[in-house]
């Protein structure tokens, strides 16, 4: 059946519940909410999350936005934590200690921090020993929930309050980290980055196929940030359009070691327009700055590039 | 009857392990706990036990998935030593106040540093504070036997608190002692099946677990721990008659040995108190009435039981296998010292730092400490209650 965002939404509904106290304009509570509408109405679903925005936002005693069982318990370990919950699941399950005819499935949210940087260790060992889960990380690109600190998720000469644009150094000095690229290198069976674009039509199929297929899978989430990236509130999805279509962000999946590219643009945007409308870039439009455009502008053809030549490689016979 | 054994100490905590059947074990190798792990997995790979075993690539990713195994609904249980339960430290926090019963196997080990991997009791002060129960063990049999009640106390709705039994590094870990062991199906029967109110699992009743929790109720979630770690006195206490019942072996709070009529007496915990009964019984060939005070449950404290006590006694020497260096006196030392200030017993107590990093305590030393308490009473009062003992001379 043809993917209709009208229907997804009617047919089923959210189970992050309105109430949550997230800022006006970030990306991250249309992602988690679309990524639980591809559940399964009848499935139930524990969802473990690491210590950041969207925890803190969510689930401040007695309240709780999540419909699902959900567990939180530090930054650095929603992985970990997650696979000691889907152990249990199999376990209980194989000893009859849980109804048959139930079927849970496990999902993990954790920010840039608590998955690139300070929680890698346990996403990766939980990847590599195969839980069955799908591990979402909502990626903001700093450190937001502590106020707007470097991760390396951050892009090259983003101003963040520990990389600030100074008049020497002129913000971040690093390019950002891979994170998708390491997650396929667990050779997991699916693994994909995505964006909230085009009516959430990517996103919406990517969660289905992550949270569906069997063993440990990986979504990599865009998720802007008002704040930590300064954007009018309401530009939100036209940040997330602009990440796309400048190829800063691809939208792209692999499949068993195959990669495919979801979206080629059809013509692909200078990613000036990308940085334009941020003001964690404001310094890279100074009169003399203009390097700094170009080395990030040739760092988004290098890995475009290189992400073309992975798919047309993977798809060879 | 029960079955005559020889076995190690890691090999008893293994074997209560693999009676008690949990759903879940996480645990990362860490000398000198390694082999409770490796004898584990054994059983897992041998179809002798229904656990899922999570071979985790850290301990502190070991406490996690405890916390998330346990809050799905299962019963889990792990195995660490110092530098391992230091990088679980943050988590062993927040399974307490999670009010999950998690037991876990401490093989006690000096933490680092420098780095060394014998046994101490440093690792266990180091969590002291965080909310778990905590029961030590003389001997093998007693490892053996604190773990079969673990759960039976933790898992208590009135407690709802982890659970640590310690055992000392090599002394006993690795050392083989006859130790009797309980039949599997008597074993199964007196844990008992768990079922926990309110899991993850439980798709007719989701529930969310971990909060942010904030000036509005923390405050009173941490009284409801405080409540539940003195509720587990009495509990400990149920379950040990009923386990005396079952074994003949009685436990308490702690152990009194030749205590009722000593003038002078030693407080110490796990195997110290095996070589200080052999001191005790030969000061007493001699006429020398000392004891000694074994304590088996540091967490929750039975500081009026112990006062108590020692409430006759001349001078009390508190043996600290672990300094606080707060220029004062061993942990044990400072608890002991201020139940008796609390419960109204004036005796003159000095604090003995020992076996540090493995150092080997003997009878000689021990006798040394006896002998000192000797002068102590006499004086009446202590001029430096913060002492080391066993430290080289040159």
């Amino acid at each position: 059946m043809a993917y209709n965002v009208k229907e997804v939404v009617a047919d089923k509904p959210s189970r992050f519940t309105s109430g949550h106290r997230m800022c006006a304009g970030c990306g991250a509570p249309p992602v988690a909410r679309m990524i639980l509408r591809a559940l399964k109405p009848e499935d139930h679903a524990v969802i473990a999350n690491a210590t950041g925005c969207m925890e803190v936002s969510s689930f401040i005693y007695p309240y709780t936005a999540w419909t699902d069982s959900y567990i939180h318990t530090a930054f650095e370990c929603a992985g970990a934590t997650l696979s000691g919950v889907e152990a249990a699941y199999k376990s209980m399950k194989k000893q009859g200690k849980l109804p048959d005819d139930e079927h849970t499935k496990f999902i993990a949210f954790g920010g840039d921090g608590g998955t690139y940087d300070i929680g890698i260790q346990s996403l990766s060992g939980a990847m590599e020993r195969g839980h069955d889960m799908t591990y979402v990380c909502y990626d903001n690109g700093a450190y937001m929930n502590t106020g707007i600190q470097r991760s390396s998720a951050t892009p090259k000469f983003a101003d963040t309050t520990t990389s600030p644009a100074g008049s020497v150094i002129p913000g971040k000095m690093q390019s950002r980290k891979d994170l998708t690229e390491i997650m396929e290198a667990h050779h997991l069976p699916y693994v994909a980055q995505t964006a909230a674009y085009l009516n959430f039509k990517d996103l919406y199929e990517k969660a289905e196929k992550a949270i569906y297929t069997e063993g440990p899978t990986f979504l990599n989430v865009l998720a802007p940030c008002p704040r930590g990236w300064g954007y009018p509130t309401e530009d939100l999805m036209q940040i997330n359009k602009l990440a796309v279509e400048t190829c800063y962000w691809p939208l792209y999946e692999i499949e068993n070691g195959k990669y495919k590219i979801n979206y080629k643009p059809a013509k692909k945007l200078p990613v000036e327009e990308f940085l334009k409308p941020q003001r964690r870039f404001k310094h890279l439009f100074k009169l003399g700055n203009e390097w700094m455009i170009e080395e990030f502008q040739n760092e988004v053809d290098r890995r475009w590039e290189a992400l073309l030549k992975l798919e047309e490689m993977s798809n060879k016979e | 009857m029960g079955i005559r054994e020889r076995l190690s100490g890691n090999e008893a905590a293994a074997t209560a392990m693999k009676q008690i059947n949990p759903d879940v074990v996480a645990a990362f190798p860490i000398t000198p706990s390694t082999e409770i792990p490796q004898y584990f997995s054994t059983f897992v790979d041998n179809g002798q036990v229904d656990t899922e075993f999570v071979a985790v690539e850290s301990e502190h990713s070991a406490m996690s998935a405890c916390i998330g195994a346990e809050a799905a609904g299962a019963r889990a249980m792990t195995a660490t030593s110092a530098n391992g339960l230091s990088l679980m430290w943050e988590m062993v926090y927040i399974a307490s106040s999670m009010r999950l019963p998690i037991v876990m196997s401490l093989v006690n080990r000096a933490v680092s540093g420098p780095l060394n991997i014998h046994n101490d009791h440093s690792d266990a002060m180091g969590v002291r504070d965080a909310g778990w129960i905590m029961l030590f063990s003389e001997t093998n049999q007693e490892a053996y036997d604190n773990l079969l009640m673990a759960h039976r106390i933790a898992e208590n709705e009135k407690v709802l608190l982890p659970l640590m039994v310690c055992q000392d590094g090599f002394i006993t870990s690795h050392s083989i002692e006859n130790i009797e062991l309980l039949e599997d199906a008597k074993v199964k029967e007196f844990v008992g099946e768990y079922h926990p109110k309110h899991y993850l699992l439980n798709k007719k009743e989701p529930i969310a677990m971990g909060p942010m929790d904030l000036q509005a109720f923390l405050f009173e979630h941490k009284y409801q721990q405080a409540e539940a770690m003195c509720n587990a006195k009495q509990v400990i206490l149920d379950v040990a008659k009923d386990f005396e019942k079952l074994t003949g072996r009685k436990y308490g709070f702690f152990e009194e040995y030749k205590l009722d009529d000593a003038e002078i007496a030693i407080v110490c915990m796990n195997s110290t108190a095996g070589t200080t009964k052999e001191v005790v019984d030969s000061l007493r060939e001699k006429g020398i009435k000392a004891g000694l005070l074994k304590v088996r449950v540091f967490r929750p404290f039975p500081a009026e039981e112990i006062s108590k006590a020692l409430a006759h006694v001349k001078a009390v020497a508190v043996l600290d296998k672990a300094d606080s260096l707060n220029g004062v006196g061993g942990a044990l030392f400072t608890d002991v010292t201020s139940g008796m200030q609390v419960n109204g017993v004036t005796v003159p107590t000095s604090s003995y730092i020992y076996g540090i990093g493995g150092r080997d305590t003997t009878t000689k030393e021990i006798e040394s400490v006896y002998k000192d308490l000797m002068e102590d009473s006499k004086k009446g009062k202590i001029e430096n209650p913060y002492r080391y003992l066993g430290l080289r001379k040159e």
